[in-house]
């Protein structure tokens, strides 16, 4: 193990460590930490500037009800799930047939397309922001939730794939050999024996992806207009505007905003990792 | 087996000679096709369609008018082009900073003690938070009049700059806020890198007398290439995208001082309609960012060329 366990070192070492530890965590989280004390912050401790310092007051049940309440921030979080699920849904199911597609026959060309795949993950954003919103238009799904799900299943297919072939290609092979050897159909060989192995990296990337469709503000911004459609990373900026002197409102919607792929994360955290940290661990 | 048995047994009795015939041919082409066509919808043919909107002159609507190399000509001579590349310079270098930052987090908290796997959670969730919230909050602490920072200092007599409407120090306030979560990122790629490191050969060069700052150097480190490799890859990427941040905190000002290449581009594209010089600076930020894609994509492949 590297670094040298604390377990060995000095006793005044190891206090020193329990006690850096804590200090290092609060440092770090520092914004996280503001988001939540300024969401709970009340307004007449605003008044008074008392931006930072300790709250008298704890405010949630009233920054959280006011903000609900005057803006369309229930509008935006139902428009990022209605956008997340079917976005994760599609790419999961494109992906899991095109890794296994790329896993399980050997064929020329088989690498070029696993490369594009995994470089047209990479590529900026802007590349493609013309001729997307104006493909969206031709479709006419620009300006509504389709273009955004459309757009994410083929864009998220890219990373997912490569994903889920390395997982499939991982698989032993024998179990597929076996099945073709007694007749089984290829689809069948899908459904029944490479789809219950993948059930995990299905899970990892479930999560991944609903963090970063969650998240992501750019392609909204492209390709949504219309207020009641705009999803909540767009909605922070309507926010942003709404409460320009609010700033306990504004925080109270930021951390309205996170929590869900906080959560995710929290609840999957397993998955999650495992999905992010693909390859690290490789020699 | 005898779910394979039973399957195969209905197979036998269903589907046409030729198609079984042929599965091995067939399976693949339908397995891949539906996803290959979206990703070159959606994703390849518009990397092409930008290319070449790079060479005319178009407002979005009505004609487009074939301006050869007129474009990237006028962005040599353009200023912002040059500030946004600038800044993408230095978003590069100094985002740099995330996976050696990541590594000594990662070191830091490669201990077992009580509450340690929470603490591991709690120092990356930063990179699960919309980037449009970490950039609320960091414009927050550098808010001159009643920000974090001010308020810490204000007793101390110094009275702190308003760094994001200051030309010289808006870009490195927006890249400490991006530096945040990418460090959170870069820290678990190395704990999951430390996690497989073999125990054995520590021990070994510990022997041998090898210990702290050389250990880590000629032992440890060369044994974390994966993870650094994905962690620079990433981070790189990371840099050349960045428009989320300088969206929501700046905006690119003032006067452009912390623009770039990114968010230059959607500028030019949806508030001066100007799609054919956008798509010039797409395709530059595409060339410049095909060199990382391409020395990723050579590593990964010889890795995969050996596997089945």
């Amino acid at each position: 193990m590297f670094p040298r366990p604390i377990q060995e070192r000095s006793r005044s070492r190891q206090l020193m460590y329990k006690v850096a530890l804590p200090i290092s965590l609060i440092i770090w989280l520092l914004p996280m930490i503001a988001i939540v004390a300024t969401a709970g912050r009340s307004l007449s401790d605003l008044n008074r500037g008392n931006y930072w310092g300790m709250p008298s007051e704890w405010a949630f049940i009233e920054n959280f009800a006011k903000v609900f309440g005057s803006s369309s921030i229930g509008t935006y979080l139902l428009n990022s799930v209605i956008i997340t699920l079917p976005s994760i849904a599609g790419a999961l199911f494109l992906s899991t047939l095109a890794g296994a597609g790329l896993a399980l026959y050997k064929f020329r060309g088989r690498f070029l397309i696993l490369a594009l795949f995994i470089a047209g993950n990479f590529v900026p954003f802007q590349i493609l922001m013309i001729p997307v919103r104006q493909l969206t238009l031709d479709l006419g799904v620009y300006d509504t939730y389709w273009g955004v799900i459309l757009f994410q299943i083929a864009f998220q297919t890219g990373f997912c794939t490569f994903f889920m072939r390395n997982f499939i290609a991982e698989l032993p092979f024998e179990l597929v050999e076996a099945a073709r050897a007694e007749g089984v159909g290829e689809w069948q060989i899908l459904v029944h024996i490479i789809v219950p192995l993948v059930r995990p990296a299905l899970a990892a990337l479930a999560v991944l992806q609903f963090t970063f469709i969650w998240n992501d503000f750019f392609w909204p911004l492209i390709l949504i207009q219309s207020d009641e459609l705009r999803p909540i990373t767009l909605g922070l900026t309507v926010l942003k505007g709404q409460y320009i002197s609010s700033f306990n409102l504004l925080a109270a919607g930021s951390l309205i905003a996170a929590l869900p792929p906080v959560m995710m994360f929290f609840a999957m955290q397993k998955h999650f990792i495992a999905g992010l940290t693909l390859g690290a661990s490789k020699g | 087996m005898t779910e394979i048995q039973v399957l195969s047994n209905s197979r036998r009795r269903t589907g046409s000679t030729f198609l079984r015939k042929h599965q091995l041919i067939i399976a693949p082409v339908a397995f891949i096709t539906p996803a290959f066509a979206m990703f070159s919808l959606f994703v390849i043919y518009p990397i092409i369609q930008s290319i070449g909107l790079s060479f005319v002159e178009w407002q979005g609507i009505g004609p487009q008018t074939w301006v050869g190399l007129d474009n990237y000509r006028e962005l040599l001579g353009d200023p912002v082009f040059w500030k946004a590349l600038t800044n993408n310079v230095y978003w590069l270098v100094l985002f740099l900073l995330a996976p050696v930052l990541g590594l000594f987090i990662a070191l830091f908290l490669n201990q077992n003690v009580f509450g340690i796997r929470l603490v591991k959670s709690l120092f990356f969730f930063p990179f699960v938070v919309s980037q449009i919230v970490v950039g609320l909050v960091f414009a927050w602490f550098y808010d001159p009049a009643f920000g974090l920072l001010a308020t810490m200092l204000e007793p101390l007599g110094v009275k702190f700059p308003a760094i994001l409407s200051n030309e010289n120090w808006a870009t490195f306030g927006i890249i400490l806020a991006g530096l945040w979560p990418q460090t959170a990122y870069c820290m678990i790629l190395y704990l999951t890198g430390l996690n497989s490191v073999n125990p054995e050969i520590i021990e070994a060069a510990r022997l041998d007398g090898a210990k702290g700052w050389r250990l880590l150097v000629n032992i440890v480190l060369p044994q974390l290439r994966a993870a650094t490799f994905i962690a620079v890859v990433v981070t790189i990427i990371g840099a050349l995208r960045s428009f989320d941040l300088v969206a929501i905190m700046t905006g690119g000002g003032p006067y452009n001082s912390s623009n770039v290449l990114a968010y230059y581009m959607y500028d030019n594209a949806i508030f001066r309609y100007r799609m054919g010089y956008a798509s010039a600076i797409a395709t530059i930020l595409f060339l410049i960012m095909d060199l990382y894609i391409a020395w990723f994509l050579m590593r990964l492949l010889k890795n995969e060329k050996g596997s089945r």
